[in-house]
């Protein structure tokens, strides 16, 4: 940073439809670092900002599940592509948000770019590994075909700031979801410059819908919410996890139950992500002349 | 033309009907502790025989019973040897078949034709399916050594008493879990036969639990501790009780819930074929299918002649005695089943729809309704969003193939849907855009070991058969 000039701080705004709002309540909070040094203002989402979050991702629905499992790898592709260009920009804010070493947040970035990467190789495989033709006693073609599950909400771990929050919504993005995640509470500048990635990546706005604030306070509303289908706890408070659970039973949504402790994301994940937020359809048609 | 038929009853005998059953316990029939239950033979109101119960003591004993199996026995033996058992018994519900099927009408009420031509053979098939897979689980595509879970809570539903016994169990038993099985109040007889079987397969003491009890029976089998998996077909309702009680533990939770089938007839359709695709997707059962085909959305140019064909075909259904070869549709499998039926077929008249009704002859005795049809039925009737679960189909119109769609995916279900069309690219593109589980294109209520089954939204989650259906029962 230079001396002679002060810097152009940046506004931390809410991700919503592609465009990037404040919370409508007009709420912010206090953003610090792992020292307690004020980083940021980030918009406080309320109730209101999380409904209009799952309106977008529901008016994005359509078109993202029923765009090409091909054009869906590209612009996975792409967000990986940006995200490399701003790799320094992101290991500063991962240091800043977690208090990690430079060659931590190094890894930490890097892994987080290749997981774009490897979930963009995901999109046009799904359909032959998890699906197929199955052989009935009968005269039928019948096969099974991988179809996402509709809206997902995300709420993101609140330990790691990047490559958490980039392991939870690209698994949901690559098998032709839409998402509301709202992001680590305490840690949540990473988000909202990944939007500025996410926004300038081909995808399609309303595909990835990015909430900042207190996840206590959006998640109950989130998951009682009707156009939801489903709900990842993975950084739900302890506390509020059961209760959570049971609202969603209220719409039989699928529940992504939250890890015991947060997992080492550095870790090449499988396919499990991407399995529990696909449904699978079976089509059955006679054979005959 | 009317064709007459004389009568051509099969043998109540033949059901080998005891005077009292009870419940499967750690390998034994033992008393159970609940109120003991008379069951009812739906078509003439006559008690068959009394069933024990269990209470929620027998309910723990049967877990723990379950849970020494699993750790003793089970999970610990080979798949190859697991197989063999399952393979067992699936030559066993085969040489027993005409007994179950029999058995099954009895109690349930569905005519004979379909239990022994779908019933039983398809719960033969699903052992004989799954037992393949017991020792090839490593590749089934979820790792190299997937493990089983423990003990499957599963409570199972009327409609299909031997058969859905038979979607829960095999895949249970072939990934190496144990299980506690709850049938339905109404339709114990069949499970409790196939417990028999279990037994003359030797299969080890503990390994099938079968518990015939109430609802409450069932809410205590899922909600107890040492439970694993918890596996439930039945109402939404209930479902949504189950996946509350389920919250905030680590039990793996599949449901198979309701359903509000759309089967949609575009112009191009092959007529007949569709009229008799239409007839068994809701008559089938007597409507008793929770992917019964209950909405028929016809596009508008041809919705006057396809429901005057399907009205003059409706009218042919032999409704009657469910022991009698030549009956189409059976008995509603309850009075309380047939009291829901008439309520919310009431409903539909008082909504404004045009009811239309077989002039088929109905028994004096037992719980029958006539094949029933409503027109100008509009979407916002509870006709045409609420499962009615008996022989009532709500037919609306539709002039676009994107109209038929939103109508059909305007329920919170999605479970099942047909299309019928002799459109290549059109069938492709409705199945596509249907959010259902299953569709049946130009055919409809089909069922296979090999093809899996379950729904979207609020018909549940997890899928039953094949490759898919394993992950139910698997640690991954």
């Amino acid at each position: 940073m230079s001396d002679e000039r002060l810097a152009v701080a940046k506004t931390y705004k809410l991700y919503i439809g592609g465009k990037f709002p404040r919370s409508e309540s007009g709420r912010s909070y206090p953003v610090v670092d792992h020292r307690g040094a004020f980083l940021a203002n980030a918009s406080q989402a309320s109730r209101k900002d999380a409904r209009e979050a799952v309106a977008a991702a529901r008016k994005a629905f359509p078109g993202w599940s029923a765009a090409t499992a091909y054009n869906r790898g590209q612009v996975l592709y792409r967000v990986a592509e940006m995200l490399e260009g701003r790799r320094d920009q992101f290991i500063h804010e991962v240091m800043d948000a977690e208090g990690v070493a430079q060659r931590r947040a190094q890894l930490l970035v890097d892994t987080a770019i290749d997981r774009w990467v490897w979930y963009a190789g995901w999109t046009d495989k799904l359909a032959t590994v998890l699906g197929g033709a199955n052989p009935v006693a009968g005269p039928y073609f019948n096969f099974s075909v991988p179809e996402p599950t509709g809206v997902v909400a995300v709420l993101a771990p609140q330990v790691s700031s990047l490559l958490g929050l980039v392991s939870v919504i690209a698994p949901v993005i690559a098998g032709g979801n839409t998402c509301v995640v709202v992001a680590g509470q305490n840690r949540p500048l990473p988000s909202v410059t990944l939007s500025e990635v996410l926004a300038t990546s081909d995808l399609p706005g309303g595909v990835l819908n990015v909430l900042t604030g207190r996840t206590a306070e959006l998640a109950p509303w989130l998951a009682a919410h009707a156009e939801v289908n489903a709900l990842d706890l993975c950084g739900a408070p302890e506390s509020l996890r059961r209760d959570l659970e049971v609202t969603a039973a209220g719409t039989v949504k699928r529940v992504l139950r939250a890890p015991v402790a947060e997992p080492e994301w550095t870790i090449t994940p499988d396919i499990r992500r991407l399995r529990a937020l696909l449904e699978l359809k079976t089509v059955w048609h006679p054979v005959g002349t | 033309m009317t064709f007459e038929y004389a009568p051509a009853p099969e043998s109540r005998d033949i059901a080998a009907l005891k005077p009292s059953y009870r419940m499967f316990l750690d390998g034994e029939f033992v008393e159970g502790t609940g109120e003991p239950l008379k069951t009812l033979n739906p078509a003439t109101e006559e008690v068959l025989t009394e069933v024990s119960t269990a209470s929620i003591a027998d309910v723990d004993k049967a877990v723990k019973a379950a849970h020494r199996a699993y750790d003793r026995v089970w999970s610990r033996m080979p798949g190859s040897e697991r197989a063999k058992y399952l393979f067992r018994i699936a030559r066993m519900i085969q040489e027993r078949s005409r007994e179950l099927a029999v058995l099954e009408t009895l109690d349930n009420g569905k005519p004979i034709k379909e239990s022994r031509d779908v019933d039983v053979p398809l719960a033969a098939a699903h052992f004989f399916h799954h037992a393949g897979w017991a020792d090839k689980l490593a590749y089934a595509g979820y790792g190299p050594d997937p493990r089983p879970l423990g003990v499957a809570a599963q409570v199972i539903p009327w409609n299909f008493p031997l058969l859905m016994a038979a979607w829960k169990i095999a895949p249970a038993l072939a990934c190496g879990n144990t299980v506690v099985l709850k049938p339905a109040e109404t339709t114990p007889l069949t499970a409790l036969v196939l417990a028999e079987i279990c037994q003359q397969a030797d299969l080890p003491p503990g390994v099938v639990n079968i518990l015939p009890g109430a609802g409450e029976i069932g809410a205590e089998l899922v909600a107890h501790p040492e439970v694993h998996k918890v596996a439930f077909t039945g109402s939404t309702e209930v479902g949504k009780q189950i996946q509350e009680t389920v919250a905030g533990t680590a039990k793996k939770l599949t449901l198979e819930l309701g359903g509000k089938a759309a089967n949609i007839v575009f112009d191009d359709a092959a007529l007949d074929q569709a009229v008799e695709g239409i007839v068994n997707g809701i008559f089938f059962n007597q409507g008793h299918v929770c992917c019964a085909g209950s909405r028929l959305l016809v596009q508008e140019s041809i919705a006057e002649e396809l429901l005057e064909r399907l009205q003059a075909r409706i009218g042919t259904l032999r409704v009657g005695d469910p022991m009698d070869k030549n009956t189409d549709v059976g008995a509603i499998n309850s009075a309380a089943q047939l009291a829901r039926i008439r309520e919310l077929t009431e409903i539909g008249d008082a909504e404004g729809a045009v009811r239309w009704t077989s002039s088929c002859p109905l028994p004096d005795k037992g719980y029958f309704f006539a094949p029933t049809v409503f027109s100008e039925v509009q979407q916002a009737m509870r006709i045409a969003q609420e499962e009615i679960f008996g022989p009532v189909l709500s037919v609306l119109t539709f002039r676009t193939p994107e109209e038929a769609i939103k109508k059909a995916n305007n329920t919170p279900y999605g479970l099942s849907a047909g299309v019928w069309s002799e459109k290549g690219s059109r069938i492709l593109w409705a199945t596509q855009q249907l959010r259902a589980g299953v569709v049946w294109a130009n055919t409809f209520n089909r069922f296979d070991p090999v093809s899996p089954f379950g729904g979207y939204q609020e018909s549940g989650f997890g899928r039953e058969g094949g490759r898919a259906g394993l992950e139910a029962y698997l640690n991954v």
